[in-house]
């Protein structure tokens, strides 16, 4: 009897808690949804009728999609910029996976000489702040004509590069890979090479999606460097250089609405695209930093 | 101490054994390995290891090329910077420009003129050794190894070499170059009033660095130190905010008896998803004084005019915090939710049997388990926010500004945002170089301290 005074308390206790919980959770959903759908709703206000900056209200008065159809016009160049972002993603990604996976695989799986010294090294270097060699990257680029109108193919550059740097969280998964398939394969007669490409590669595939995916949406975001090497020459910018000035300057005062359009075709694609990569996504979370 | 002298003893001994053995290669070895010496690659070539040996001998053709031609002259003038800048001269009747020293090329490629220097002299010494090897592998009666041979154990034996190879180069271009050189940018006086070439820099030896630390109405002291206080509060609040309230929402939708536990998860998830400078700079324009939150405050009478949220700088700083919270709870989540289902069941089992309330069974094994396995996450993460460029620049831009601050630093200027205004805004490369070097500094100390005092560092078998 006593006892079931208890479980039913119990069970009554966790109804409530249960019902704070949900109530919190959805409180949150709501503020972390709010800046999405306000930026849907803000890029389907008319342009025309009613005024593209700020209003004071939430809801648009009618849906129209006069910011979209700018945004394609002849008056924007907002295709190009949209295509040039494409275009240093994809190329930052193919680069910057294979980069990571060779420092990753060398560092996880084969012992040589000055490999602990390489380590520390670069793990030092990356204590300096990476803006602090934005000047001389600038000038290395416009030696070789790679800044301006050459600023995209400079870009994928400077950002592929030094990318090996970053290649903790994929050698951190190598090593989970154990390494005794190595031996073994080594001990059929199999070349380092050979058991790099057709063994350890295929087990490695959430990684180099991981960081493929990671290397792709970083560009989208890319502003401070982008500006600075496209400088003042607007066919070379891309989505974030070209539309933060949408906001910041006073010369483009209406242009909010205008933003927000540009901003919800930049964010689907990218959030589809990690959407469904999302399995992986959490996957190079989660393993990266328990391992550190 | 004892450990530092043994690694100096070392170093010692190592120089000390490679003289040696240069010495002996040249006493024992054949006319062939003497001419290597002064010709690379020239006994490599005559034991028909053609790879090797015009590889070595492109380089030395290379390098005096380089030398004669270019490094030496960048390198004679390393200790002065230039000194004839370039001018137009306007005494004859069409005025000549005439060109002179670029303290800025003059620095970079004096640099990597030194560089060009070592690499030569490290694979000089690889030459000898080779001739050293032939020498002994030749008196043994073995084979040499061919250039086929070599090519090949580039794939296997030597294939951590064909990895790094591409990787190394870039860091060396794009990393270790540039940095090197800011360093030297730091200790000259490179800024708006000497730009090469019309007008040169030139070294100042520590004059930056006592800038940087002066109190007074010229130095950057005291703004060094409201950027370097606020750098740190942010990067505390930042992190640990962050960590502790993304914990408790993984606790939260791991609940028992919460459902469409995929839902709430994939709703946080998004805003990784989205790019933040679509984002921030909607959630910027919210707040705005004309913004949303203005209007609808004040419409719902509230208040009755806006408040500055972004010209205050005590409201600017709060507001970035909250909103930074928005944009690190997802990621501490979703690595809370796989290391929170690691936890052995059996561990809040018999601590319920004990009676055992929830709060105290989230401080005696939650807590202590999540600290323990993601001690280096939260190490990263500070250092990482101490850098955290994006959500403040595209909030706040590091405004408000003040005629308190010099260089251009606002209230909520973190030491990267004021490094990056000085560069781009102010051209003052010499306080932006100083402003470099200490980040690095904060960051090494930070991570050095922090490191050892891990618990995963030092006892690793912890809770295993």
């Amino acid at each position: 009897m006593a006892k079931e005074t208890k479980t039913r308390s119990r069970s009554a206790n966790r109804k409530v808690s249960n019902g704070i919980t949900y109530v919190i959770l959805i409180l949150m959903s709501i503020i972390w949804l709010f800046p999405f759908v306000g930026l849907v709703f803000e890029s389907f206000r008319s342009y025309a009728t009613e005024y593209g900056g700020m209003v004071n209200y939430f809801i648009p008065k009618s849906f129209s999609l006069d910011n979209y159809i700018f945004l394609f016009s002849e008056e924007c160049s907002f295709t190009k910029w949209y295509l040039n972002t494409l275009v240093i993603a994809c190329f930052v990604a193919v680069l910057n996976t294979f980069m990571v996976l060779c420092v990753a695989y060398a560092l996880s799986k084969m012992r040589f000489k000055g490999r602990t010294f390489l380590m520390q090294f670069w793990l030092i270097l990356g204590m300096f702040p990476g803006f602090l060699t934005m000047i001389c990257l600038y000038f290395l680029l416009k030696q070789f004509g790679l800044t301006q109108a050459g600023a995209i193919p400079g870009l994928i550059l400077v950002t592929s590069a030094s990318s090996g740097m970053g290649y903790y969280v994929a050698k951190g998964y190598l090593d989970t890979i154990p390494k005794a398939l190595n031996e073994s394969a080594r001990i059929d007669g199999a070349s380092n090479a050979r058991v790099a490409l057709t063994i350890i590669l295929p087990l490695a595939k959430p990684i180099v999606i991981y960081t493929a995916l990671v290397a792709f949406m970083a560009p989208w975001c890319d502003y401070v460097f982008a500006s600075y090497v496209a400088f003042g020459y607007s066919d070379s910018y891309n989505v974030a250089v070209a539309m933060q000035r949408w906001v910041w300057t006073n010369d483009y005062q209406g242009y909010f609405t205008r933003f927000c359009a540009g901003g919800v075709l930049v964010a689907v694609p990218v959030t589809i695209l990690f959407m469904c990569l999302q399995k992986y996504y959490v996957e190079g979370v989660t393993g990266g930093a328990v391992k550190g | 101490m004892g450990k530092e002298k043994k690694k100096y003893a070392n170093i010692g001994k190592g120089i000390g054994d490679n003289i040696r053995e240069i010495g002996a290669t040249f006493k024992e070895g054949d006319w062939k390995a003497k001419v290597s010496f002064l010709i690379m690659g020239f006994g490599q070539l005559m034991h028909k290891q053609f790879l090797r040996g015009i590889l070595f001998l492109a380089v030395e053709i290379f390098f005096i090329y380089y030398m004669v031609t270019f490094g030496a002259g960048y390198l004679s003038k390393m200790g002065t910077l230039g000194e004839t800048a370039t001018y137009v001269d306007k005494t004859g009747v069409v005025p000549v420009t005439v060109y002179g020293d670029n303290s800025f090329l003059i620095l970079l490629y004096g640099i990597l003129t030194i560089f060009v220097v070592f690499a030569f002299l490290f694979l000089w010494r690889m030459n000898i050794k080779q001739n050293r090897q032939i020498q002994k592998l030749l008196a043994e009666g073995k084979k040499l190894p061919t250039s086929r041979d070599d090519l090949r154990s580039l794939l296997n034996e030597n294939f951590d070499k064909t990895l790094m190879t591409l990787p190394n180069i870039g860091v060396f271009v794009f990393i270790i170059v540039p940095i090197i050189f800011m360093i030297c940018i730091a200790f000259t006086n490179y800024d708006a009033d000497h730009q090469p070439p019309s007008s040169l820099f030139t070294w100042v030896g520590l004059e930056n660095f006592k800038n940087l630390f002066s109190i007074g109405s010229a130095g950057f002291g005291s703004t060094f130190f409201t950027v370097l206080g606020w750098t740190l509060v942010w990067a505390f609040f930042a992190t640990f905010l962050n960590y502790f309230l993304g914990m408790a929402v993984a606790i939260m939708i791991n609940k028992k008896g919460i459902k469409f536990k995929k839902l709430w998860r994939t709703i946080l998830v998004m805003t990784i998803a989205i790019p933040q400078f679509v984002s921030l700079l909607y959630v910027y324009k919210m707040f705005a004084n004309d913004g949303l939150v203005n209007n609808y405050l004040i419409k719902w009478g509230l208040i009755d005019s806006y408040i500055p949220f972004w010209a205050n700088a005590t409201y600017a700083r709060i507001l970035i915090i909250v909103i930074n919270c928005w944009v690190g709870i997802p990621y501490v989540m979703l690595m809370a939710t796989g290391i929170l289902m690691n936890i052995p069941e059996d561990l809040y089992e018999s601590a319920r049997i004990d009676g055992a309330n929830a709060f105290q069974m989230f401080r005696k094994i939650t807590l202590p388990y999540m600290l323990f396995v993601t001690g280096p996450y939260l190490l990263t993460s500070f250092t990482g926010n101490l850098n955290n460029f994006n959500v403040i620049y595209l909030l706040t831009q590091g405004n408000p500004k003040s005629m308190n601050l010099t260089g251009g630093a606002g209230y909520t200027d973190l030491l990267i945002t004021w490094l990056y205004k000085l560069t781009i805004n102010d051209t003052n490369y010499r306080m932006a170089a100083v402003i470099g070097i200490m980040v690095f500094v904060v960051t090494a100390v930070i991570s050095l301290v922090v490191y050892r005092i891990l618990p995963s560092v030092k006892d690793e078998e912890g809770f295993q």
